[in-house]
């Protein structure tokens, strides 16, 4: 339960210190993408959107230019011309050669229409002479005013072209000259404009027909165009950046400029993805740099957290082996009072039992009681009595020595010594058990300052026990000494058997007084806990390793004089 | 092992007949110790062995004793209610006794029986102690006396 506790505990204890670092590293690192993107956002759009207006500017300049450059060259040849000169194949097929030689292909065709509608001159590819135009559009259109651009349409010709006429007033007679214009010179004009992937340009007129080859075949979008319209006329001939969304979902973003007299639109259309893809790539490489950042938040709040609550986790585990050993050594030191002091009062009770015992057996001696039949009988169950009291006197013995009130004279101990006396003292009864002690002891140990009686009593227990243990299967006991590396300072004296050892059940309870294995009468249940307050005493340390089947191993750390 | 043990004990129960023919005779004993079951058994079995024992329950009437007669030997319980065996042993010396003391401590309080022997006793015995070895330590104070 306690153990349970204590893993709940750690758990929201690294719980708490993880989710407060990554909530105190993750609230800056938010704050700083999020406000750099913002800035990065607004800049990007206020660049792209200038870049279009500079785009769709220039391009509406030229287109007005080109338009305005065509007319201007037909109202020249109008002007400068007389009907009579003007009407005239061979004349118009001269101009129009050196129109072409100004300006290339642009001009396809020129050609005098009067007011009937009747062309009554023409140059170019076509055989398109007295064509009567009376009822075409641009016919009408132009008759209205001085100059006229019509939109593109394919006409007689079945091309896409489109006319610029300019109407001539020569004493009273009206004519229109006319121009027919490439359409695919004034079409190059638009088709150049390209933007990223998916940007291109195009005309539109009212209706919404295109008035060049759009670069993608998309039909627009009416509603789209309404909107553009409206939207262009709102902002009074400056250009015009809004995104529009289709039906399939996609946004455009349009810039939109009129052009010829508010009766065209120059269209730039790029997809919002194409046009922002660096805006994305950077969304994308702060996300990257967030997911990154956050990831090593993690791992280093996760890491750092463990490590700490390990060190914590070892702290109190450390705490607590102090706070148990405390509680032991107090539960030793009453146990070891109490004992002394029941072992003081059995002593004389004991004492006296035992003499009176004697005293009977004195009494038997004499003559008068020789002859009884029962004498034996007498004798046995006086033998009896003294040995029994003997055990007594021993257990009181054992008592008082755990409570530290034996010879406890200190004095300077060369351990192998000691060691050596008690392997002789062993070795009858070893030998007797077919159990082999085996040393093996560090030459030149420094002193330790020891009562060598309490250290002989510690070392004869710890073979006893282990020839008991052996009573049955013999073996081999290793005794070794030697400086320990693990504590510094102390000598490690190893007691090994290859006994049956000890289960785990009573590893835990080895030391405490008065816990044996042996049969009621076979032992007191004291030698391993004298030994415990002995070598304590020492200040040294004693630990027993144990595996049932294998053997046992006690160690014992005493401190040495530097 | 129990075997050891009997062993062991037939060979002490010869040992203490031995003892019995071999008392010292007219030892005067002077025996201290405020148990009275122990004084009374210890007492009927050293008269048994032909010693002269005089028995005292606590410091005082030992004193008393002493002040009656004269002792070889003074067997002297180190722990009594009534006064330390050692300010009873002081108070002997005081008196100039020409007495052998043999001290019985507790185990364990071995401290104390230095101590004592220090102030002149003859030595000390654990208590309880085996009766052969409190004849031989007697007899050993008889023969050093004289």
């Amino acid at each position: 339960m306690v153990k349970d506790k204590n893993k709940n505990y750690y758990q929201s204890l690294s719980r708490n210190m993880i989710l407060s670092t990554i909530i105190v590293s993750f609230t800056p690192m938010i704050l700083v993408i999020t406000i750099l993107l913002q800035q990065y956002q607004v800049s990007f759009y206020e660049k792209t959107n200038a870049h279009l207006n500079e785009l769709v500017q220039k391009h509406k300049q030229n287109i007005d230019t080109f338009l305005t450059e065509k007319t201007a060259n037909i109202r020249f040849l109008a002007m400068t011309k007389d009907y009579e000169t003007l009407n005239d194949d061979e004349f118009l097929q001269r101009k129009l050669q050196l129109l072409r030689n100004d300006y290339g292909n642009v001009f396809v065709d020129l050609g005098i229409v009067e007011a009937s509608g009747l062309q009554t001159a023409y140059a170019g590819p076509l055989e398109l002479e007295n064509v009567d135009y009376r009822n075409a559009e641009w016919f009408q259109s132009a008759w209205q005013k001085d100059s006229y651009i019509s939109d593109v349409f394919l006409g007689l010709r079945g091309t896409p072209h489109f006319i610029v006429a300019v109407r001539q007033n020569e004493n009273g007679r009206e004519f229109l000259v006319r121009a027919t214009i490439n359409f695919n010179s004034f079409n190059s004009l638009v088709q150049t404009l390209r933007l990223g992937k998916t940007g291109y340009a195009f005309i539109l007129n009212r209706e919404g027909a295109f008035q060049t080859q759009p670069a993608m075949d998309i039909p627009p979008d009416p509603d789209g165009i309404s909107f553009l319209w409206k939207a262009v006329e709102k902002t009074r001939n400056k250009i015009l950046i809004t995104r529009w969304t289709d039906d399939t979902g996609e946004a455009d973003l349009y810039a939109a400029g009129s052009l010829k007299h508010g009766q065209w639109l120059l269209i730039v259309k790029q997809k919002v993805s194409d046009a922002y893809a660096d805006l994305r790539r950077m969304y994308y490489l702060a996300l990257v740099i967030f997911v990154i950042g956050a990831a090593g938040i993690v791992f280093m709040a996760n890491y750092t957290t463990r490590r700490m609550v390990r060190r914590i986790r070892k702290t109190d585990r450390e705490k607590e082996g102090m706070n148990q050993q405390i509680i032991e050594t107090g539960k030793m030191a009453s146990i070891g009072e109490l004992a002394a002091g029941i072992a003081h009062e059995i002593n004389n009770p004991v004492a006296i039992m035992v003499e009176e015992a004697g005293w009977i057996g004195d009494l038997l001696e004499e003559e008068d009681f020789a002859e009884g039949e029962n004498l034996k009988e007498f004798r046995r169950a006086l033998t009896q009595i003294n040995t029994q009291g003997r055990r007594c006197k021993e257990i009181t013995h054992k008592l008082l020595s755990f409570a530290r009130k034996t010879d406890s004279t200190l004095k300077d101990v060369q351990l192998n010594d000691i060691i050596r006396e008690i392997v002789d003292l062993s070795s009858q009864m070893a030998k007797y058990n077919k159990v082999s002690i085996e040393t093996r002891l560090q030459k030149t140990l420094p002193y330790i300052t020891a009562s060598p009686s309490e250290l002989q009593q510690v070392l004869l227990n710890l073979i006893n026990n282990a020839l008991d243990a052996m009573e049955k299967t013999g073996g081999v006991i290793h005794i070794s000494t030697k400086i320990s590396e693990i504590e510094p300072g102390t000598i490690v004296i190893v007691v090994e058997d290859n006994g049956p050892g000890i289960p785990d059940a009573n590893l835990s309870r080895l030391f405490d007084p008065f816990f044996t294995t042996k049969p009621v009468g076979k032992g007191t249940g004291l030698g391993l806990s004298i030994c415990y307050g002995i070598i304590n005493k020492m200040g040294g340390k004693i630990d027993v390793q144990s595996a049932v089947g294998k053997g046992t191993r006690f160690r014992i750390w005493i401190p040495f004089q530097q | 092992m129990a075997d050891g043990i009997e062993t062991i004990k037939g060979q002490e129960m010869k040992r203490e007949k031995n003892d019995l023919q071999a008392a010292a005779e007219g030892i005067r004993v002077l025996l201290v110790d405020d148990e009275e079951g122990y004084v009374n058994v210890l007492n009927n079995r050293l008269s048994k062995r032909r010693f002269q024992v005089t028995t005292a329950c606590s410091g005082g009437d030992a004193i008393k004793a002493a002040r009656k007669q004269d002792f070889d030997v003074a067997i002297l319980d180190l722990k009594m209610e009534d006064m330390d065996g050692l300010e009873v042993l002081k108070i002997f010396n005081q008196m100039g006794l020409d007495m052998k003391i043999i001290m019985l401590t507790g185990h364990g309080s071995q401290e104390a029986a230095r101590e004592g022997i220090q102030l002149g006793a003859f030595d000390y015995l654990t208590k309880p102690c085996e009766l052969h070895d409190l004849i031989a330590k007697i007899n050993e104070a008889y023969t050093a006396r004289h």
